[in-house]
């Protein structure tokens, strides 16, 4: 398992890299953490004649405040993730979530821009940023733009990402003070990908959902943002009768592959048991 | 294929050599550098087996390219005994309580767990089963790897309760 | 010196290191510190290496194979096809179980993966590059996966050099698909006793397509020297003398002119017995450049391409009388052999020792009978961490007398306990023609029983089944009871050899003037730790310390020939060569220590670390003395020097067994299932290092949950291999592992010097039983008889839907 050949490239700034992308065309990459890219080099199912490394571009990494909103810079690895203090706070769900991807070896390399931008289904964490309304800020040739994670996934490995553009930070406003949350996974072992997952986050106000918003994980081509479901949910005291609703309503979405987790109807039916379990963590962890 | 030329500090060591861009770490260790204590078992970021220290983090060397790898700090199985020479406590630990077979997954496993103690020096079994998850043994069943890295954990930290 | 007090009894026995005690590994010195020397650490100057072109269908014929833009990369020294080979007659290899294999692609593959092409080149980037260069044009054939589609009348033809050969290596061919039929036992008895049966089962058990994958691939450096006209093979091989006879034989090299070197092996568990195409293609551009090459199996090769195991299905039949006592077994397996017929096992045995599959009970009669048949998959058939088809035999015995217990309402344990073959019985005759050494499995089970606190499992099991059914709970629970008997040890010459080689093993002990000694053996460990407890059995027999004592093997320069290390036969076979070598120094040593002492030698006895004259203790020579004197005083008429070589032809196998208990908690909402407890009871007989023992309990178990619980190569139905890489295939990590909880009992073999019996492979061959009988006990108050493995969590959850859970 030898990857092809490919000229390196380093850039120092993401002007200077997105300057190299446009430069060297379509069979250009960027490389960030390379845990997913470089496996698929040594299969040779990827072939990039060209890649453009991130890692020296300081400004990509790291976890900062704008405002009320955290950014999160697209080279920051999932362990930093783990290790935010300010994400521990602010956004609990995404170290719950962060910790049952891939190993500690992978995530001390694997990055959050790498996870969210190359489209696979399998990874965790682009249902969790459409479950948290997180918005990817892009930068290419003709300038930055920003998009939404609910709108950024268009099929396996296919995303609103045009060649050329380089993923360079996401913003996340994130929920109240007091949210409930879960990541609730099913997977074989540690280090694979999710049977079926669900992200979840709500609000309580008087024993009722305020507010709820699931992701799922790798039970479709994209990760799916399950809005009917999040919609049943509203206004409920999460009764059975409803919350059985809302898990029908998830896994009407879904339409996940048969292969080597289970075949497709198990999968489905997983996504709604992560479902529900996230519900009950998360419920009991809101506090009002 | 143009060569590029890479600086790096393997144990303590300046080091460089002349590779491809393609060039993956653990074949710079093994082949550019002969330090074959790290090993390539699966290939796919799967088994650790080619785990080794880079900058203060454990990495899986078959997955780094050895020019992503220009300026680090690398720490291999070669460069975990003492300045002394004695031994590291892991190294002790893994024979003293029997965390190996084949030795193979050994090198890898015994670099996890060296990381795995920097971050937290007194885990608990669930923590260091957690810590090593990333490195498959076929051999032990992990039972007494966890033993020695326990052993370990307690060796190193003896001194500092004796002074406290 | 002389003031002080003399050693105890106990101080120089412990000083010796010797059999029993808890000796720490000699290896982990080099390993923990990465200096062990495995095939890939190798470097020779100019060395070269090999990258292999693989077949991407299942079942095609090959219309043409263009190699010119790969033979045109800078740094390609050659490719080679079949039709290099062929000239050489190497296009083709003689497998160990009397078929016959192709070396690269003839004409047509069959299997996805196989070898067609093989690159050489001056870097192994390069290889691979030129590798990914060379054209193969294919035409579809049908493929066939299923093996129970392999002898309709339709089947595709898949070994087409075998057209018109009605008998093959085990007799007659039933059909173009089939290789063998091997069948043992009375079958009118036993038709006989199922007429008059009271109660019977029948289930159809599949024991899936697994593989042994060892963390280190199968690899080679094959280095040719013209002038000399020498072969110098270093790999991955469990049996390097073996493959050294082999190299001879198919190259036609002088076997004196070959040298076989096995360094450290990174674990093998029987995939690195036999002999593979990367070895003989390597070994052939060696001799073609005139340079070493090297050849480095990759994840998916290894898992695609080299030695799957198991793949056995077989229709289990037990007769029983209605109070629970067993009158007859009837199996019959077909087997699935893949492409070619590649098993390791001993030459007459086509399906190992599968008739131990009478297990632990004393039937009084059983009829057993396997189809062989080929398909479109990759060869093997190996022994995977266990004596040859031993683990499917006790798998195939261990759930058949559980489906027997629940349809007599019977508790498993003690349906088990009432058919025991008893201690008084030893050594027993099993029906199907195996003698028993020795046993005691009353008191094992019993004790098993006891110490995971059985009837209270089975109390709390029941209120758990009613918490269910009442809607409290989703999680149910399982108690798998396994006890296993096993049989390896291979062999005696009697019955058994390996191309014609009787499978004898061997030891060469050569004590230095010093006191300080060299031993080598015809075995090779993979992880054993042979260096380690070989040295303390000559401790103990001859009184030298062990850390005295160097242990070498794999090397057959310098090593005397033996079969190897696979089946759990290092102790049984080695072990006991180890222990009749010693003892021939131990004789001489005693003629020198009377000399020495100036008496008969009918007047010495040996006592620990000496011989001392009878009734005077304070009269003696140490072995350090009685080494020196044999370089420099010996007897008159008696040779100098003391050293000795054993060939051990075991009179039987040895029969280890054991008791193992499996506490299951299933959440029926997902299919995951979490082991609570293990409980591990083995016998192996006289126990040479403890921690070892343990060691090899530890890991044998982790392989045997992975295989229950999730290992399956798997093939679609065009013949696409599935699942080949560990992204899939399941080797657990240290989260999933189970904690393990090891016990014994000891039961000394009879008729091995030492009595041992070996260990490696029982917590593999129990450990499956027991896991999958727990999973399937926790479903049977819902009326479920056997669900197969793997049981991974989507086939459990599948299973319950189909409960209606």
């Amino acid at each position: 398992m030898i990857p092809g050949t490919f000229d390196y490239h380093r850039p120092k700034s993401v002007s200077e890299a997105v300057a190299l992308l446009a430069d060297l065309g379509e069979d250009a990459r960027p490389l960030a953490g390379g845990h997913s890219l470089i496996p698929m080099m040594k299969l040779r199912l990827a072939v990039p004649r060209a890649l453009v490394d991130l890692a020296a571009i300081a400004d990509l990494r790291g976890v900062r405040r704008a405002g009320t909103d955290i950014v999160i810079g697209a080279t920051t690895t999932i362990a930093e993730l783990i290790a935010s203090a300010e994400l521990a706070v602010a956004l609990p769900i995404i170290r719950e979530t962060a910790l049952v991807i891939a190993d500690p070896q992978v995530r001390a390399r694997g990055t959050i821009g790498g996870n969210v931008a190359n489209g696979d289904p399998g990874n965790d964490l682009p249902a969790l940023m459409q479950c948290l309304g997180a918005s990817y800020q892009i930068a290419g040739h003709a300038g930055t733009r920003e998009i939404a994670a609910r709108a950024f996934y268009q099929g396996a490995y296919f995303t609103a990402l045009a060649p050329g553009e380089v993923l360079t930070g996401i913003r996340i406003a994130p929920p109240p003070a007091g949210h409930g949350w879960a990541y609730e996974k099913l997977k074989r072992k540690v280090g694979d990908y999710a049977t079926a997952a669900a992200a979840l986050v709500l609000t309580m106000r008087g024993g009722q959902v305020a507010s709820a918003a699931i992701g799922l994980t790798n039970v479709g081509d994209t990760p799916l943002f399950a809005e009917d479901a999040a919609r049943i949910l509203t206004g409920s005291a999460l009764d059975k009768a409803t919350v059985d609703r809302a898990v029908a309503a998830a896994e009407a979405i879904t339409s996940p592959a048969s292969d080597g987790r289970g075949p497709a109807e198990y999968r489905t039916k997983m996504a709604g048991v992560m479902l529900r379990r996230a519900l009950v963590r998360a419920a009991a962890r809101a506090t009002h | 294929m143009a060569k590029t030329h890479v600086t790096m500090t393997v144990n303590g060591q300046a080091v460089e050599g002349l590779v491809e861009p393609r060039t993956l770490l653990i074949h710079f260790l093994r082949e550019n550098l002969s330090l074959t204590g790290a090993h390539i078992g699966c290939e796919t970021s799967h088994c650790g087996a080619c785990t080794v220290d880079l900058d203060g983090q454990s990495v899986k060397s078959c997955t780094v390219f050895a020019v992503q790898a220009q300026g680090a700090d690398i720490r291999t199985i070669e460069g975990m005994a003492n300045p002394d020479g004695t031994l590291h406590a892991l190294q002790d630990g893994f024979r003293e309580m029997h965390g190996l077979q084949c030795g193979f997954c050994t090198p890898g496993m015994i670099l996890r767990a060296y990381r795995l103690l920097q971050e937290n020096p007194n885990p608990t079994e669930d923590e260091i089963r957690m810590g090593i998850s990333g490195n498959l043994c076929r051999c032990t069943g992990y039972q007494n790897i966890v033993a020695a890295i326990q052993y370990a954990a307690a060796k190193l930290s003896a001194p500092q309760e004796q002074a406290a | 010196m002389n003031e002080m007090t003399p050693p105890t009894a106990a101080e120089r026995t412990d000083k010796l290191q010797g059999m029993g005690c808890r000796r720490k590994r000699v290896e982990d010195v080099r390993f923990t510190q990465g200096r062990g020397n495995y095939v890939d650490d190798l470097k020779l100057p100019g060395m070269l290496y090999g990258d292999f072109v693989r077949s991407s269908y299942g079942h095609a014929r090959i219309k043409s194979i263009d190699t010119s833009k790969a033979k045109a990369v800078p740094g390609v020294v050659a490719v080679l096809t079949a039709a290099d080979l062929a000239p050489l007659k190497l296009h083709w290899m003689p497998t160990l179980a009397g078929d016959v294999q192709m070396v690269l692609a003839d004409g047509k593959v069959l299997f996805q993966n196989q070898e067609i092409a093989f690159v050489v080149a001056n870097d192994r980037y390069v290889a691979a590059d030129a590798a990914e260069l060379v054209e193969v044009e294919y035409e579809e054939l049908p493929p066939l996966v299923d093996p129970f589609k392999a002898m309709a009348p339709d089947a595709p033809v898949l070994r087409e050099d075998l057209a018109g050969k009605t008998s093959g290596a085990h007799g007659p061919r039933k059909h173009h698909n089939h290789i063998f039929e091997w069948t043992v036992g009375d079958r009118e008895a036993t038709d006989l006793a199922f007429r008059d049966a009271e109660v019977t089962i029948k289930e159809m058990l599949s024991y899936q397509r697994v593989h042994p994958s060892p963390l280190e691939t199968c690899q080679c450096v094959a280095s040719f020297d013209k002038i000399k006209g020498e072969l110098t093979l270093w790999g991955t091989f469990q049996a390097p003398h073996v493959v050294r006879t082999v190299a001879a034989i198919l190259s036609g090299i002088p076997e004196h002119k070959i040298h076989v070197i096995a360094p450290d092996i990174g674990g093998g568990f029987g995939n690195k017995v036999g002999v593979y195409p990367g070895y003989v293609c390597s070994v052939v551009a060696s001799i073609v450049t005139g340079k070493p090459v090297k050849w480095v199996e990759d994840r998916i090769e290894n898992l695609s391409a080299t030695a799957f195991a198991r793949d056995y299905h077989m229709t289990t039949e037990i007769a029983a009388t209605k109070d629970g006592k067993v009158t007859g077994l009837r199996v019959h397996v077909l087997a699935d052999h893949g492409a070619f017929d590649a098993c390791a096992d001993p030459s007459k045995w086509p399906a190992g020792f599968f008739n131990i599959v009478t297990g632990s009970y004393d039937f009084p009669t059983a009829h057993c009978s396997v189809d062989g048949v080929y398909t479109n998959k990759a060869p093997g058939g190996v022994a995977y961490r266990c004596s040859f088809r031993v683990t499917e035999a006790a798998y195939c015995i261990e759930r058949g007398m559980d489906i027997l217990a629940q349809k007599l309402g019977m508790d498993p344990a003690e349906l088990r306990l009432k058919n025991f073959v008893r201690r008084e019985q030893f050594p027993y005759q099993s029906a199907l023609g195996w003698e028993y050494d020795s046993g005691d499995y009353h008191t094992a089970l019993r004790q098993g029983m006891e110490k995971v606190g059985y009837t209270a499992l089975r109390a709390e099991q029941k209120a758990k089944q009613e918490a269910f059914r009442r809607g409290e709970t989703r999680e149910i629970m399982g108690v798998g009871v396994c006890f296993f008997t096993e049989i390896v040890g291979a062999g005696p010459s009697k019955n058994c050899d390996i191309l014609g080689i009787a499978m004898f093993d061997s030891c060469e002990i050569r004590i230095h003037p010093t006191g300080a000694a060299i031993a080598r053996m015809g075995t090779k460990s993979q992880g054993q730790g042979h260096e380690t407890t070989y040295a303390q059995i000559i401790a103990s027999e001859i009184g030298i310390p062990a850390d005295d004592i160097m242990v070498e093997e794999g090397n057959t320069d310098t090593a005397p020939y033996g079969l190897g290390t696979y089946g759990s036969r290092s102790t049984p076979v080695a072990g006991a060569a180890i222990a009749t070598a010693a003892r021939k120094i131990k004789a001489k040593a005693q003629m020198i220590a009377a000399y020495l002492l100036e008496v008969h030698h009918d007047d010495v006895e040996f006592d620990i670390d000496r011989f001392r004259v009878k009734g005077l203790p304070e009269k003696f020579k140490t072995m350090k003395e009685i080494s020196w004197a044999a370089y420099n005083a010996v007897p008159p008429g008696l040779e100098p020097g003391l050293e000795a070589v054993s060939y051990y032809d075991p009179p039987n196998m040895t029969y280890p067994f054991g008791a193992y208990i499996c506490v299951m908690d299933i959440d029926v909402d997902t299919g995951v299932c979490k082991v609570r407890r293990f409980y591990a009871l083995d016998d192996c007989g006289t126990r040479i290092n403890p921690m070892i023992i343990e060691g090899q309990v530890h890991g044998g178990l982790t392989e045997a949950f992975a295989i229950a619980m999730g290992q399956e190569i798997a093939y679609d139905e065009i013949g696409n291999v599935k699942g080949a890489s560990l992204m899939d295939f399941f080797l657990p990590t240290a989260v999933e592992t189970p904690k393990w909880e090891t016990d014994f009992t000891v039961t000394p073999s009879p008729h091995h010097p030492i009595g041992a019996k070996g260990v490696g492979e029982s917590p593999n061959v129990g450990g499956v039983p027991a896991f999958s009988n727990a999973v399937n006990d926790a479903f049977a108050f819902l009326g479920n008889t056997h669900i197969q493995m793997p049981h991974d969590a989507w086939r459990v959850w599948q299973a319950g839907q189909k409960l209606g859970v």
